[in-house]
C-alpha cells in the first residue's frame, strides 16, 4: 500500500489537491492511504517551500501546483519513486518542475 | 516526461511541440487583432444599441464595454507570460540564488526575483522558514516577501491597461524601492530574536538549497502558461467586471474634481490616511484598481492614489495573521511600519514632483 501525504497549511489549493488525489485513488482503485499534513514543522521536514506538495512513500513528487488527473494517476501508480526517482538518494529534495 | 513513453512516434514530442507552438502563434495573432480593434468594437456595440455617448449613461456604458475586454485581454496576456516564466524559476531556484547574499545586493536581487518567482500568500510561512534555513538573511527574505505580492501580474496588467505604461513602470520601480529599502532596514535592525522560538530553533537546522530540475519541453511551458491563465483569470475576472462597473459609474456620474478636496494634491493628510485605510484592507488588485483609476479622473492626486494601491496590495490583515505564526508582534509591527512608511514616502514624493 502506498502512503500518500498532502503537505499544506490549509489553503484552498491544498484542499483542491487533496480532493483531486482522493478522486484519482477512488476512480482508479489504487491501494493507498491519504493523510493531510498541516503542521508547519512537519512540512519543513520535507524541505518544501511551496505548498501544496504531494508526497508518496516519503518522496516529494510535486510542489506548489495541482497536477492534472492524468499526471496524478501516473504519479500515484508509478512503480516506485515516481519521476524524481532517477535523481537517486535525495528523497526529499525533488525539483518542482521535474514531476510534471 | 509525461509524453514520450506513452505516445506513438507520430504523436511524439516533436509533433506535439509544433502543434502547441503554432497554436500559440495563432492565439497571439488573434489577440493582437482583437486588442487593436477594441475601440471600434465598443463604438459599434454602442451604436447598435442606439445609445448615444453624449449622455452620462452612454458615456459610462462605453467606458464599461471598452475597458472590460481590454483589461481582460491584457490580463490574459500578462498572466500567460508570467505562467511561462514561472516554469523557468521556482521558489527553490530563487532560494538557491539568494542563499548567503549580503545586505544590499541581496535585497536588490530578492526584490527583483520576487516579481518573477511564483508566490502564493498561503505558502508564505514555509517559504519564509525555508529561506532562512538555507542561509538567506532575514532582511533579504523580507525584501522578497514585500516585493512578491506587491508587484504581481494582476496588478501589472491592470496598471498597464488602465493607467498606461508610465504609471505601471513607476508603480513597479517604486514598489521595488520600498521592498529593497524596507528589507535593508529590517536587516540592519537585527530582528532575528523577534522570530518565534520554534523558528529560531528550526533555523539552526540548515538545509541545502540545491535544486535539481529537468529541462522542460516548450509544450509543457505553454501548457503551464495556459493553466496559470485559467487559474488567475478564472479567479479575478468577476472582480474586474464589478470593479470596472463601479469605475464606469464613477466615471459617468461623479462630478469632475469631486475628489480634489479629499484626495487632491493640496491635502497633505490624504497620503497617510490613504495608507492607513489601505494597509489592513484585503482586496486583490483586480477589484480595487478600476475604482481607483476612476477616482484619479475626478481630481485625486496620483501620489495619493499610488500610495493607496500599494498599501492595499502589499499589506493586508490576513497576511499579518499568517506571518504571526513565525514572527513575534514586535517584528510584525516593524515590518508593517517600515513598509507603510516607505509607501507614504512614495506618495508624498509623487504628489510633490508630478
Amino acid at each position: 500500500m502506498k502512503k500518500v501525504k498532502i503537505l499544506g497549511s490549509g489553503c484552498a489549493k491544498c484542499n483542491q489537491l487533496l480532493d483531486a488525489v482522493k478522486a484519482v485513488i477512488a476512480a482508479e482503485g489504487i491501494d493507498a492511504s491519504v493523510e493531510k499534513v498541516e503542521d508547519i514543522q512537519q512540512i519543513m521536514a520535507y524541505n518544501v517551500i511551496s505548498t501544496p506538495a504531494l508526497v508518496v512513500d516519503e518522496q516529494v513528487l510535486c510542489k506548489g501546483r495541482i497536477p492534472s488527473y492524468d499526471e496524478l494517476k501516473e504519479l500515484l501508480t508509478a512503480k516506485s519513486q515516481g519521476c524524481c526517482g532517477s535523481h537517486g538518494t535525495k528523497s526529499t529534495a525533488g525539483g518542482s518542475s521535474c514531476c510534471c | 516526461m509525461k509524453q514520450g513513453s506513452m505516445q506513438q512516434f507520430s504523436e511524439g514530442p516533436w509533433f506535439q511541440q509544433v502543434k502547441w507552438i503554432s497554436g500559440f502563434l495563432f492565439a497571439a495573432l488573434l489577440w493582437v487583432i482583437i486588442y487593436s480593434n477594441l475601440d471600434w468594437c465598443a463604438g459599434m456595440l454602442l451604436h447598435l444599441s442606439g445609445i448615444s455617448r453624449a449622455n452620462r449613461f452612454g458615456e459610462a456604458l462605453y467606458f464599461f464595454v471598452y475597458e472590460v475586454p481590454k483589461v481582460l485581454l491584457l490580463l490574459t496576456a500578462v498572466v500567460f507570460v508570467m505562467g511561462v516564466i514561472h516554469t523557468f524559476i521556482s521558489a527553490e531556484h530563487t532560494r538557491a540564488l539568494l542563499s548567503g547574499r549580503r545586505t544590499g545586493f541581496g535585497n536588490i536581487m530578492a526584490a527583483s526575483l520576487g516579481i518573477v518567482t511564483p508566490f502564493c500568500s498561503c505558502s508564505a510561512v514555509p517559504l519564509f522558514i525555508g529561506f532562512l534555513q538555507a542561509g538567506v538573511p532575514l532582511g533579504v527574505t523580507f525584501s522578497f516577501l514585500i516585493a512578491a505580492p506587491m508587484i504581481n501580474e494582476v496588478a501589472l496588467a491592470l496598471l498597464f491597461g488602465m493607467f498606461g505604461w508610465k504609471v505601471a513602470l513607476l508603480y513597479s520601480s517604486m514598489g521595488l524601492a520600498v521592498a529593497i529599502v524596507a528589507g535593508v532596514v529590517i536587516g540592519k535592525l537585527r530582528m532575528e530574536r523577534y522570530l518565534e522560538e520554534w523558528v529560531q530553533k528550526l533555523q539552526e537546522r540548515t538545509v541545502s538549497s540545491e535544486v535539481d530540475s529537468e529541462p522542460m519541453s516548450l509544450t509543457l511551458r505553454i501548457q503551464e502558461g495556459i493553466s496559470h491563465v485559467r487559474d488567475i483569470v478564472g479567479k479575478v475576472w468577476l472582480y474586474i467586471v464589478i470593479g470596472v462597473g463601479l469605475g464606469a459609474a464613477i466615471h459617468g456620474y461623479v462630478p469632475e474634481n469631486f475628489m480634489a478636496s479629499l484626495m487632491g494634491k493640496s491635502v497633505w493628510w490624504s497620503v497617510p490616511v490613504a495608507v492607513l485605510i489601505g494597509v489592513p484592507m484585503y482586496s486583490n488588485a483586480a477589484g480595487i484598481l478600476p475604482v481607483v483609476q476612476a477616482l484619479l479622473g475626478k481630481g485625486a492626486a496620483l501620489g495619493t492614489v499610488m500610495a493607496f494601491m500599494m498599501s492595499v496590495i502589499a499589506l493586508s490583515a490576513p497576511e499579518m495573521i499568517i506571518l504571526r505564526k513565525v514572527l513575534k508582534p514586535q517584528l510584525i509591527a516593524v515590518f508593517a511600519g517600515v513598509v507603510a512608511a516607505g509607501i507614504m514616502l512614495v506618495g508624498f514624493v509623487f504628489n510633490l514632483v508630478l
